[in-house]
């Protein structure tokens, strides 16, 4: 088996436009979540949400490729230049054939969908441009980065809600480990701020309409947010042969299905997802210093999470930290586990751990050190990121420094 | 139909009872209505009364809209309508 490394990284999202803003954000604590701003918000009873701000896609892109980019293809890109610049690969001959993209999105183009919708049902158009189709669909940024950067290797898109971006790096890391691909990029982008978007999520009432206090005994919901993450994932020889640098290593990845419900979450289906990263990368769970959770403020992952926590580390539990970065960027959905890998980047490379923010009461169901509204020092081995989707979809990765 | 007799129907219809087996002092558990469930009773409610519900089901006991049991929410919707029909 193959070691995977990762060699570089891009983002965007509500706390930055890049990795170093996000990670700056992240390290004080920064709240990105915001009065969301789209047409017929005022129709909604939630109103806020990590919206990217600032972003004008005109600068970036033609007129040719505005009208085949939705928001979420538009993410995308942004965060797939960064990755592979920073890189500094160049994909041609054979690397070009080999390496490919798998990309995470829970909806896809929506907003798209939104538009479309509006212009035939409300406002009585019959017809649609033509491109709709190719706009829309879950794959559409996984191809447009293929094509941007001659990847003609093995490219999908995954979609598992709430887990797609995770179970995207996990399927991209077995390429490279397996010596299917020397080089995969990989990662997640999602854009559901929009009025159908944030309608339906209204609808099964687990939405917040102030914050998102994840393990705080007030917590009252998730707050939507939007963005991409996206990685360069290099087999380590290989980047090590062309002296790159390297970030971090993927050590292990596990999935499991909770097999139970289609909203409410699983102690179990948590807890083996989490162990079975730990087995997998032969990371004793002692080793395990920090956790980037799920944790989506709602009462009922939280709670849960720590208790599969607290089943899987035993004593260990109560030494290793655990944050929610969700608090500062919002829930991405589809894009969330991208996003937040990049604190546990951070944690391995920086030694800096990012906070859970809006941290007001203690609950004695979530009694973890969740590293409460400001970041921390600390030097750790092996973190673990979570990510437990709707459906009952879990996928963990795990990360080692190097 | 008046508000409670229209209330243990919609109740009725997501346990999958009849509504004569639904009583004022029955619980929604009681009844073998879970959290989907009650979301998707309160999404009745409002359809079949043109309200609105406060309710968040992360907070269920701290929403306005009490829903310990058949008669509370009774109670609550014939309140809503007073408020927010007049």
């Amino acid at each position: 088996m193959k070691r995977v490394v990762i060699t570089g990284a891009g983002t965007i999202n509500a706390l930055g436009h890049d990795v170093d803003s996000t990670l700056d954000a992240m390290r004080e604590g920064h709240c990105g979540i915001g009065p969301l701003e789209f047409r017929d918000v005022e129709r909604l009873a939630i109103r806020i949400g990590g919206q990217v701000k600032g972003f004008a896609a005109e600068a970036e892109f033609n007129r040719q490729q505005m009208v085949l980019y939705d928001r979420f293809t538009q993410f995308t890109l942004m965060a797939a230049r960064q990755a592979i610049a920073q890189s500094g690969l160049e994909f041609s001959g054979e690397l070009a054939a080999r390496a490919g993209v798998v990309l995470g999105t829970a909806g896809g183009g929506v907003s798209t969908w939104d538009d479309n919708y509006r212009a035939v049902y409300e406002e009585g158009k019959n017809r649609v441009h033509p491109f709709v189709v190719p706009k829309l669909m879950t794959n559409a940024a996984t191809s447009h980065v293929s094509m941007a950067y001659n990847l003609k290797g093995p490219s999908f898109t995954v979609s598992t809600a709430c887990a797609s971006s995770n179970h995207a790096m996990g399927q991209a890391f077995h390429l490279v480990r397996s010596g299917a691909a020397p080089v995969m990029i990989a990662g997640g982008s999602e854009s559901m701020l929009c009025f159908g978007g944030i309608k339906a999520w209204e609808g099964l009432r687990v939405m917040s309409r102030d914050a998102c206090r994840p393990f705080s005994a007030n917590r009252n919901g998730m707050v939507q947010g939007e963005g991409a993450g996206v990685f360069v994932f290099e087999e380590y020889e290989h980047a090590r042969a062309r002296g790159a640098d390297i970030m971090a290593e993927i050590s292990g990845f596990a999935m499991t299905s909770d097999a139970s419900d289609i909203v409410m979450p699983s102690k179990q289906g948590a807890a083996h997802a989490m162990a079975g990263a730990l087995r997998d990368g032969a990371i004793d769970a002692t080793e395990v210093g920090y956790i980037n959770a799920h944790g989506t403020g709602t009462a009922a992952n939280d709670k849960t999470e720590c208790m599969a926590v607290a089943d899987v580390f035993g004593h260990h539990a109560d030494k290793l930290m655990i944050s929610s970065t969700k608090s500062m960027h919002g829930h991405l959905i589809g894009a969330t586990g991208a996003v937040e890998l990049l604190a546990c980047i951070m944690a391995l490379r920086d030694g800096v751990i990012a906070p859970t923010i809006g941290y007001e009461e203690f609950d004695p169901e979530c009694a973890l050190d969740v590293v409460p509204n400001a970041a921390r020092e600390a030097k750790v081995d092996v973190v673990l990121s979570n990510a437990f989707a709707f459906g009952g979809l879990n996928a963990v990765l795990a990360l080692r420094r190097i | 139909m008046d508000v409670r007799t229209k209330v243990i129907e919609i109740i009725a219809e997501q346990a999958v009872l009849e509504p004569s087996d639904v009583t004022m002092d029955s619980t929604l558990a009681d009844l073998g209505i879970d959290s989907l469930g009650m979301v998707e009773s309160i999404f009745a409610i409002e359809e079949a009364f043109d309200i609105s519900v406060p309710f968040n089901a992360n907070a269920p006991n701290e929403s306005d809209f009490d829903i310990s049991s058949v008669a509370t929410i009774v109670a609550g919707v014939e309140k809503l309508i007073a408020e927010q029909k007049t």
